[in-house]
């Protein structure tokens, strides 16, 4: 069952376009893996998703609902009441994690629910304690930002955005911030939710991760899909040149 | 020369009452001003041209004219225009008032410039609003990068509360006025407002050095 179709997607910053028409249909359930070189559109891409940028043309549409109306150029006019309603079920993690350093993990965690969901007090720190043991650090629940290392800060993010019951995750480039040695432990919550059969849409360098975690990759060069399948397929026997030249400049550290 | 501070202390109730109209107008002036500039540094801070380019003559009048000449023209030139008289408060209020806000507005754009476009992401990738994602993430993080700039327009505020003695309002400046020209002692009666001042503003500073002190309890 569908849950997201992206038809003609297009965004241009100044004179550069940096996505030139995306079709893209995402199942429940599927676990997809975007690559692709730094400015091939893989962040924007992902970013278009939840409207954290607004898409320049073409249509997203999340459970067979198309998004916007129609104005009087390519670019859709959306609803502040509509976006908010869809971020509210599409949830995203940043390279940067984005924590709330003024709030404790909790309180980072619980944030979404009391201000956005109107949940209270009690209930929301119920759930947020939840969110923080299913990755781990219900002993940080009191722990400010500044004193968690870059792995735990990542996961207090993916538990901010589960928090919320999400549809889907967006997961921009999630490890690229860490030291090598935090990378595993984000990893194994990603893995972990992947097990529990969350649809989620992944932008990474860790190749290998890719492979094991997502049940489609699709490979992005210039604004566009370049070639897409099963991780089999589009990482072990790429069919396009591109393709096989961004794998060999990756694998020298990947495998 | 002797000092003879015993003429001062004759007059404490007169002191005493120019303290309290001090502390009244400095209240006053420190809610309007603070709250007022808030507004007007969202004004500045948005991109609506309809919000911003008011917001910006608002700054710019109020920044660039001297405060002493905005109470004088309350005072005098408005109830000309308008047909109403106007109290000495009001009219010192509103030019220290309008003064502060002009002055804490670029200092509030300034602090809310200042946070990470990160923050704004992680609050909208939630469902926030723009006004949720401003009171919850972003002005709470602003307030205290903006605290030491803010507690020194706070001690401008309680300073300039003694240009409302130009429009015969009673406060510290004015009652000191009163007791040096009636005891012809004006080296103790000066001193003595001069002192009170410092005895108010002392600790207030104190007491922002302590909130800030609260407010990095996150780092």
């Amino acid at each position: 069952m569908t849950i997201l179709k992206v038809t003609g997607l297009t965004k241009r910053f100044g004179a550069t376009d940096v996505l030139r028409g995306i079709d893209l249909e995402v199942a429940r359930g599927e676990r997809i893996a975007i690559l692709g070189a730094s400015g091939s559109g893989k962040s924007t891409l992902l970013r278009c998703l939840n409207f954290m940028e607004r898409p320049g043309g073409g249509t997203i549409a999340l459970d067979g609902e198309v998004l916007g109306r129609e104005g009087r150029t390519a670019e859709r006019i959306y609803r502040e009441s509509e976006l908010i309603q869809v971020r509210q079920r599409v949830g995203m993690v940043f390279q940067q994690f984005n924590l709330f350093p003024h709030m404790t993990a909790i309180g980072n965690v619980m944030e979404g629910l009391r201000t956005v969901r109107g949940m209270a007090k009690p209930e929301a720190e119920a759930r947020a304690r939840k969110e923080l043991a299913r990755v781990g650090l219900a002993e940080k629940a009191d722990t400010y930002p500044a004193h968690l290392s870059g792995g735990q800060k990542q996961r207090v993010a993916i538990a901010r955005a589960l928090a919320m019951d999400p549809e889907m995750l967006l997961f921009d480039e999630p490890t690229s911030a860490l030291d090598p040695e935090l990378v595993g432990e984000v990893l194994a919550v990603i893995l972990a939710l992947a097990e529990e059969g969350r649809t989620m849409l992944l932008v990474t360098h860790e190749l290998g991760f890719a492979y094991h975690v997502a049940t489609r990759i699709i490979f992005l060069a210039d604004g566009a899909i370049h070639e897409q399948g099963t991780p089999d397929e589009v990482l072990k026997n790429p069919k396009k040149e591109r393709t096989r030249a961004f794998l060999a400049s990756h694998k020298q550290f990947s495998f | 020369m002797r000092w003879d501070f015993a003429s001062v202390f004759d007059n404490t109730d007169a002191l005493l009452v120019g303290a309290a109209g001090t502390l009244r107008i400095f209240a006053i002036c420190l809610v309007l001003g603070l709250s007022l500039g808030l507004l007007v540094g969202l004004g500045r801070y948005s991109r609506n041209r309809w919000l911003h380019i008011p917001a910006t003559v608002f700054v710019e009048f109020f920044r660039n004219t001297p405060v002493l000449v905005q109470i004088l023209w309350f005072y005098f030139a408005l109830p000309i225009l308008l047909p109403f008289q106007i109290s000495p408060l009001v009219a010192a209020s509103l030019g220290i008032s309008l003064n502060s806000a002009a002055f804490s507005a670029e200092i509030y754009r300034g602090g809310i410039q200042s946070i990470e476009t990160g923050q704004w992401d992680g609050a909208r990738a939630l469902g926030m609003r723009w006004g949720q994602a401003m009171r919850r993430i972003i002005l709470p993080q602003a307030l205290k990068r903006m605290l030491p700039a803010l507690t020194n327009r706070a001690i401008e505020i309680f300073k300039m509360s003694t240009l409302a003695s130009a429009v015969a309002y009673v406060e510290l400046l004015q009652q000191g006025k009163l007791i040096a020209s009636l005891n012809y002692n004006p080296i103790e009666a000066y001193t003595a407002v001069a002192v009170i001042f410092f005895v108010f503003l002392w600790p207030l500073v104190q007491f922002s050095y302590f909130l800030e002190r609260r407010l990095r309890r996150d780092e």
